[in-house]
């Protein structure tokens, strides 16, 4: 009875500072204005890609996304284009997959490599094994996208959000939020919309 | 001999409300009933008519559910607000179930869903593309992922970008003001 009594205060105290932890996760994940630190994850293509194998990058758009869910898809085109039209002027993008493949079969690096062949993807798409880096990002869904730019002081987050206005259409896109900021960023001048927000499937652990 | 058709086809539609089998006679009227079903009329709303819905002053709880039939989680705790919804709709609580999916889905995943599952609580459709603006009237600290959740009365309102299990659920219900 005794041991009861001690054992309960603590599981409960423990219940209540893991839900804090868990809760608290992204708290201290970077926002706009960090530099973040250099990752080195699997390609499609199984080799291992740093940021900084990219020696004439001037920064990166960085898009954390997956094959399973509809936003993502919804985007993927609009991905490809972004890396078209940015990566000859020093911006190319950088998807991650940071779903857990055994709750989402559909996000498996084999189910990865067929989307990226059927695609055509013409950048990377990286897994986010034992999904260690997406909660450094405090990305909390796909799509969730970031620009990064190269400066002297390292790599630093200057955009966090949507790409554009209009996830379910693309025929409705009005304002275009992440090409804005890497055009203002090209043009050496600030971002001047740094967050914006958009729906999107919760990354699954 | 009509009257025996009749009969029949009462028996075979009882048995189906009761249990799904994989008799093909049976999975057959199982589908005309789905198909009878999903004339169902789906209120759709953009921010401005939506708002209405989070910002009601009476005396009941209201417990506002945003999910999709794509999205794997809500799906899962789909069941969780339906029993709330049960369990509590004499209590002065609703629930109301605010679908994201796409409108070129409404007839065909979100209707059938809502016909196949026999949801009994308020399903809406939420279609507007001004995001970036929405997503933080309905609460700043909301990222824009679902599941998630605003439990209100005219006392408290608490919003969750998380799943539930029903006991987490309906406590949150119990402690709100």
């Amino acid at each position: 009875m005794n041991t009861l009594f001690k054992i309960v205060p603590i599981a409960v105290l423990i219940v209540i500072l893991s839900a804090f932890a868990s809760n608290n996760t992204h708290d201290d994940a970077y926002d706009v204005g960090d530099t973040i630190e250099d990752f080195s994850l699997k390609n499609v293509d199984g080799k291992q890609v740093k940021l900084s194998d990219f020696d004439a990058a001037k920064g990166f758009i960085l898009t954390f996304t997956c094959n399973t869910c509809p936003y993502s898809v919804a985007y993927e085109d609009r991905i490809i284009a972004l890396d078209k039209k940015y990566a000859s002027k020093g911006y190319p993008v950088i998807a991650i997959n940071p779903n857990n493949p055994n709750t989402r079969p559909g996000d498996s690096f084999e189910a990865m490599q067929k989307r990226a062949k059927e695609k055509g993807f013409t950048f990377p798409y990286l897994v986010d094994e034992g999904q260690k880096i997406y909660p450094k990002f405090g990305a909390t869904k796909t799509p969730h996208n970031y620009v990064i730019q190269k400066t002297k002081k390292g790599l630093v987050i200057k955009y966090i959000g949507a790409i554009d206005d209009s996830s379910r259409n693309p025929d409705a896109v009005k304002e275009k939020y992440l090409e804005t900021a890497v055009d203002a960023l090209l043009a050496g001048k600030e971002v001047k919309l740094k967050k914006t927000k958009a729906i999107g499937c919760s990354i699954k652990v | 001999m009509r009257g025996t058709i009749v009969i029949l086809s009462l028996l075979l539609a009882t048995a189906c409300k009761q249990k799904e089998t994989t008799n093909p006679k049976q999975v057959a009227s199982v589908e005309a009933k789905t198909n009878e079903q999903e004339a169902v009329d789906l209120e759709v709303y953009d921010f401005e008519g939506f708002k209405a819905f989070l910002n009601k002053e009476d005396d009941k709880t209201y417990v506002i559910n945003f999910w999709a039939t794509w999205c794997a989680p809500c799906v899962k705790e789909l069941p969780y607000f339906e029993e709330l919804n049960a369990n509590y709709k004499d209590k002065n609580l609703e629930v109301i179930l605010v679908s994201l999916d796409f409108p070129s889905m409404y007839d065909t995943k979100l209707k059938p869903f809502i016909s196949a599952k026999r949801l009994k609580s308020k399903v809406i459709a939420l279609n507007d593309p001004s995001e970036n603006k929405w997503i933080n009237q309905v609460d700043s600290s909301w990222s824009g992922s679902i599941p998630a959740t605003i439990i209100y009365n005219k006392n408290e309102r608490k919003f969750f970008e998380r799943s539930f299990t029903y006991e987490t659920l309906e406590q949150e219900v119990k402690h709100l003001k």
